[in-house]
């Protein structure tokens, strides 16, 4: 790798770092926005023009709050957890294309950080690393409601990767490649996996509002049952970590979804723009980004509509629903492959 | 055991269905609903900007009128101490001295007169009660505090300013009754 192919990653690192803290952020206030919407309220209308500066007060009410560790708690793994959550988060962003090539001074660069092999596999890898970030504050934190929150965050998140890996089976069956890049470019023009994969979409959707503990399966810090779930001790920016981690998840989730879903960023008709390849390829990226908030929007949508689930429910729903289900879209999947080879 | 209002219904145990099981059509229905709320009039009144539409005879703050000469009417007869169901309200009356008749339309007037904001319900019953035309419930807001002291209102805030343009127009509350009485000037009530 040469010199400026480095400088160039490490600055599209922070880009692509700065763009996600930006979404994440200003997803809290589409959040409140859209649930005073759904609720025929107006939402934060005073910090700046349609309080679209609150996103920014909060941070500063989460920065000036005290700070407090209990007596009780493990000191270390009690700061250990918010910054592993937080890290997993950023971490998945990496191996995501948010675009296809620029070409600058004749040199190609790659709008994706990444270009993994076994791309779905880190995303997965990292999701399940988050966990720790959870579990390990529940625990630390030597409260039982803690402990509850995090016991069930961590059953939950176990059970619903299985299903969720399962579906993606079926969908590496049908593109045959784990790579994201490599499923994005088979998806160009109207092929969109969606069409292929429509039960595999729908069980990695609802694994997806599982993963990222929104609701309705937001067991893991149901304030009516658990005062906050797991992060019933943790006050101040530690506090607003673990929030922001989740809306951060929010928005990975959104884009793998719109990755291995919706096409990434291609989008119908392209080659017939009669466009400069650079333009198309930020056309394309900016496609990319509004297929993203849609499904953030479809994220806040579910949330504001559904009550929980019974714990006892999601993990039956889990379990004994999505899991046979997940198999059978894979039976399937492969005995349409098979027969294709066979027939044709 | 019989029923009651006749409402009251048989718990069924019945098995779901499986479209009920799969929760999908129930979802796609509510996420349909909330949705539509998305597009609908929002309810909420912008407050210090818009404020909501009052009543005519909304009883708010309390004022201490005056008569058209300016003279305080309140004689401090407690009337309204006594008929105020929540004790929100107590005076200290006192003898007007000669020269202070421009100030106080009898002998006697409150020399201190207070009504806990924090204990008054609004009920206007002191404005009933009042033989002088003297209290009156106003459309004015009291307003909200950090601390219980100021919530204690004194004459200073409750006697409506002498200037004749800043005086506080009470007349939507008196009832057509009321305002019959005041035509007949032959009582001594109305001199």
């Amino acid at each position: 790798m040469e010199s400026w192919e480095i400088i160039y990653k490490i600055v599209f690192l922070f880009i692509i770092l700065g763009i996600t803290l930006l979404v994440a952020m200003y997803s809290t206030y589409a959040e409140r926005k859209v649930a005073a919407f759904l609720q025929d309220r107006k939402g934060p209308n005073r910090a700046g023009p349609f309080g679209l500066l609150q996103p920014l007060a909060d941070g500063v009410k989460m920065f000036m709050k005290e700070e407090i560790i209990p007596l009780t708690a493990n000191r270390t793994l009690f700061i250990l957890g918010p910054a592993i959550a937080m890290t997993t988060a950023l971490l998945t962003g990496v191996v995501i294309p948010w675009g296809g090539d620029l070409i600058i001074n004749g040199h190609k660069v790659s709008l994706q950080v990444a270009d993994l092999d076994i791309g779905i596999l880190y995303i997965f890898a990292m999701v399940s690393i988050g966990v720790y970030g959870i579990m390990l504050g529940g625990w630390a934190s030597n409260n039982k409601y803690a402990l509850l929150g995090s016991v069930r965050a961590a059953s939950q998140m176990i059970s619903y990767e299985l299903a969720m890996g399962m579906s993606i089976i079926a969908l590496v069956l049908v593109n045959g490649t784990l790579s994201l890049s490599e499923i994005v470019d088979q998806q160009q023009g109207w092929h969109w996996n969606i069409f292929y994969q429509p039960l595999g979409f729908l069980i990695f959707l609802i694994c997806a509002f599982a993963e990222t503990n929104r609701a309705p399966f937001d067991l893991p810090e149901c304030e009516t049952e658990l005062i906050g779930g797991y992060h019933t001790e943790y006050s101040s920016m530690k506090l607003g970590f673990y929030l922001f981690a989740e809306y951060i998840n929010m928005f990975i989730s959104a884009a793998v979804i719109a990755t291995l879903y919706f096409g990434g960023y291609h989008f119908p008709f392209i080659n017939r723009l009669p466009l400069d390849p650079n333009i198309l390829t930020l056309l394309g990226s900016l496609i990319f980004f509004l297929k993203i908030f849609a499904l953030i929007f479809l994220f806040m949508w579910v949330r504001w509509t559904l009550p929980r689930f019974r714990y006892d429910q999601l993990m039956n729903l889990g379990w004994k629903g999505f899991i046979p289900i997940s198999i059978f879209n894979i039976l399937i999947t492969g005995a349409v492959i098979y027969g294709k080879e066979l027939f044709f | 055991m019989q029923s009651l209002s006749n409402r009251s219904k048989i718990v069924s145990h019945k098995k779901m269905s499986f479209m009920e099981r799969i929760y999908l059509p129930a979802i796609l229905k509510g996420l349909s609903i909330t949705i539509q709320h998305l597009f609908r009039k929002k309810t909420t009144i912008n407050y210090p900007e818009e404020t909501r539409e009052f009543s005519e005879i909304y009883r708010g703050m309390h004022v201490l009128k005056r008569d058209d000469e300016g003279r305080e009417r309140c004689t401090a007869c407690g009337l309204c101490a006594v008929a105020c169901p929540a004790e929100a309200i107590t005076m200290v009356a006192a003898e007007r001295k000669p020269g202070e008749e421009h100030l106080y339309r009898e002998e006697k007037y409150a020399a201190t007169y207070e009504i806990n904001m924090l204990r008054c319900i609004f009920c206007g019953d002191c404005e009933e009660a009042c033989p002088k035309e003297a209290i009156f419930l106003t459309d004015r807001i009291v307003r909200a505090g950090y601390e219980r002291e100021p919530f204690v209102y004194t004459k200073n805030e409750l006697v409506e300013p002498m200037d004749p343009d800043k005086r506080i127009d009470v007349s939507k509350r008196q009832t057509s009754a009321v305002l019959e009485f005041k035509k007949n000037k032959n009582l001594p009530h109305n001199k």
